[in-house]
């Protein structure tokens, strides 16, 4: 689909799922945007409700319908749609079983919290349907969307999101959301796919990083990139790094520096400014430690810069460009 | 813009109050929710209190710090607490699983229950829902509360999205058993199964005809079996719930609402705030965690960035120029934070506020929960930093 080489050339549906907090909205709608890059079209679905998206494009809340949120550099194409589990079940309906007033009954009868109450494998049979869908979909003799990106459950859900058909077997042996879920799976379990993995250099969205890859390797799904998100740039040498997290800098030459910096060189700002060093070092190690962890998943890396002032359309279209650079998208 | 100044959560007193019986940790995934109750509940044990801290998906090290190797259901004593104060603390970790197996095999008849916990809707309604976590921390709370052995205990609520559905899906379950569906799925089964349908007879055929053409004949068959046999349980299941729900409603209950100083978290925090006011709930505070602070408020993060400029310009001092760097960033953080915090003292001025600062690193063992401890309790520290 790209005249570029990335990582992940002849995959059309990327899932992105992290820990809660890592941004894993963000980093989503990010990689919508580079994969738009270029003169594509990228659909860009969220499942939890949650207007996620909407937000982070300054936009109205999203309907259930695909609709054209940003444009990416070099003139492609981001729509986004927020799926509903009911809308998906009254579509579903119609467009496999032509039951347009089925729909309106079900959903009269309470059929759609049945759905999502009783049996989240159905629930997720829908979201999922939906999204590989459009992964499937064509119009006038080709992908009706290059990319599709999902905006998808947290790590810790992600393995029996994606594997509606273990899950649905157990409640349907045969039959025809036996057969959805089948189709399903097609897409999900073949190359076409990915799931990328948002983390922070933090000790447990790593490790649920870490386990995340293992299960979906078990459940024979494609674990694609880790996206590194806030990421900082080294500042300080190994020899400062460790004097600090010593606790031994040098106090009076903090005091010189900042009195040749023109500041008012007191004791109280130096040791202030020490403690502040020391707890940096601290976090460098740690960092260090989690990016080592992080190494032994043997799966592609990118590291995002953290945007200072929380990530606003401008810093989405540098996390995009990160993205790009780094051969994600 | 001056943030409005919030009280200050005064956390000693609250656990200190004999008349405090449950405190919930609520908030969003990823504040520290889990960290916060056991840290509230390691310092009210350390203060004489016998505790027990409830907690649904906690950190691996973090459990382990508290002696949870595995999820077992039932309170275990830590160790090596409390000391001459004579208070206890206990800690489990929900397992939601089992706990529902409980809920069954204590209501219904041997056969059923063993008919019910083999069918494959149970399986997935008692595992997978996302709603059952909340539902079973509920039930359990409601049986800690009932057994009477701790005076305190302090819950850690299911890591959701959003802080409501703790106080949502329990009613959702329960609407959803005395729903319309159930009612209509059980009919065939019942005796008096076509008068019922009779009742129902407009779009029962539509109805029928696309349950099965959806769901196949065979899951159709299991939902009712699956149905029929919960009903038995459930009349009294909800009873629990609503009774629980009550609980929560009771003085000797204080909500925590926990955030970290984030637009999203805030936003949760402000709904929940907002939620527990119209459920007349009653609410001690927020905890703001994971705030940043620094010893040179004074040094602005303008004034920072240009000195590090100037050392950077004449290639002298590297070390305290990248130290005026990572200040200048720190400024900014804290300022957005207290930006952050004060829209949301603003919209709910009565709201008490207590602040943790940010750890340089998770904290993982009864050492670490005292310190978040003395900083929940910390009323010395300045409530605004900008300011």
């Amino acid at each position: 689909m790209s005249t570029r080489d990335t990582d992940w050339d002849g995959v059309r549906l990327h899932v992105v799922t992290g820990k809660g907090g890592t941004g894993k909205t963000t980093v989503a709608a990010a990689l919508a945007l580079a994969l738009a890059a270029g003169g594509h079209r990228v659909l860009l679905v969220e499942v939890e409700g949650r207007q996620g998206i909407a937000q982070i494009f300054d936009c109205p809340p999203l309907p259930y319908e695909e609709r054209k949120v940003a444009v990416a550099p070099g003139g492609g194409d981001v729509y986004a749609l927020a799926i509903d589990p009911e809308a998906a079940l009254t579509d579903y309906l119609e467009m496999f079983y032509n039951l347009k007033r089925a729909g309106k009954a079900l959903t009269r009868f309470g059929v759609v919290d049945f759905v999502t109450t009783v049996a989240p494998g159905l629930r997720d049979v829908l979201l999922t349907g939906k999204a590989t869908e459009a992964v499937r979909r064509r119009s006038g003799g080709k992908f009706a969307y290059d990319a599709v990106v999902m905006d998808a459950p947290p790590t810790g859900r992600i393995t029996r999101f994606l594997n509606v058909n273990a899950e649905v077997a157990g409640l349907a042996k045969v039959g025809p959301i036996h057969n959805h879920a089948d189709k399903v799976m097609d897409v999900i379990r073949s190359p076409e796919t990915a799931v990328h993995f948002v983390t922070l250099l933090e000790e447990m969205p790593v490790q649920e990083t870490l386990d995340g890859v293992a299960e979906l390797r078990d459940a024979e799904l494609p674990p694609g990139g880790i996206m590194i998100n806030m990421t900082r740039p080294a500042t300080l040498g190994k020899r400062d790094l460790d004097a600090a997290m010593a606790g031994t800098l040098d106090l009076d030459e903090i005091v010189t520096g900042l009195k040749a910096a023109g500041l008012p060189g007191d004791e109280a700002t130096a040791r202030a400014l020490a403690t502040e060093l020391g707890e940096h070092a601290v976090r460098v190690a740690l960092e260090r430690r989690e990016k080592r962890r992080l190494a032994a998943a043997k799966q592609p890396r990118y590291l995002l810069p953290v945007v200072p002032d929380g990530v606003d359309l401008a810093g989405l279209y540098r996390l995009a460009a990160e993205l790009r650079q780094q051969g994600a998208a | 813009m001056m943030p409005t100044e919030a009280p200050g959560l005064e956390v000693d007193r609250l656990i200190d109050d004999p008349r405090t019986r449950i405190i919930v940790c609520c908030g969003s995934g990823g504040v520290g929710k889990t960290t916060a109750a056991a840290a509230l509940g390691l310092r009210a044990a350390e203060r004489g209190r016998e505790v027990v801290v409830l907690t649904v998906d906690p950190a691996r090290r973090l459990a382990q710090s508290m002696g949870l190797t595995e999820l077992d259901n039932t309170p275990r004593l830590v160790a090596d607490i409390g000391g001459a104060s004579g208070g206890r603390l206990h800690a489990m970790m929900l397992d939601m699983k089992r706990t529902f197996d409980e809920i069954v095999e204590a209501h219904a008849d041997p056969a059923r229950a063993r008919q019910i916990l083999a069918n494959p809707f149970y399986e997935s309604l008692s595992s997978t829902f996302s709603g059952t976590q909340e539902y079973m921390a509920m039930e359990k709370l409601g049986q800690l509360r009932r057994s009477d052995e701790w005076d305190l205990i302090v819950v850690d609520t299911p890591p959701s999205r959003s802080a409501l559905d703790f106080l949502d899906a329990p009613a959702r379950l329960g609407r959803f058993l005395d729903g319309r569906l159930i009612r209509l799925l059980m009919a065939p089964a019942k005796a008096g199964g076509r008068a019922y349908m009779k009742v129902f007879s407009v779009g029962m055929n539509v109805f029928t005809q696309a349950m099965t053409k959806i769901l196949g004949a065979q899951v159709l068959k299991d939902v009712q079996t699956f149905v029929s046999a919960l009903e038995t349980v459930f009349g009294d299941f909800r009873e629990r719930a609503d009774q629980t729900y009550k609980v929560l409603q009771a003085p000797g209950t204080a909500f925590l609402v926990v955030a970290a100083p984030e637009h999203d978290a805030l936003r949760e925090a402000s709904y929940f705030v907002e939620r527990l006011d119209e459920e007349r709930m009653p609410l001690a505070g927020l905890v703001l965690n994971r705030v940043h602070t620094t010893g040179a408020a004074d040094l602005s993060d303008a004034r920072s960035l240009a000195a590090a400029e100037a050392l950077e310009e004449t290639k002298s001092h590297p070390l305290v120029a990248s130290a005026l760097r990572l200040h200048a960033e720190r400024m900014q953080v804290a300022e957005r934070e207290a930006r952050l915090r004060g829209q949301f003292t603003s919209a709910h001025p009565a709201v008490p506020v207590v602040e943790v600062p940010a750890q340089p690193q998770d904290v993982h063992d009864l050492e670490g929960l005292r310190r978040i401890g003395d900083e929940l309790a910390d009323l010395t520290r300045p409530t605004d930093l900008t300011g």
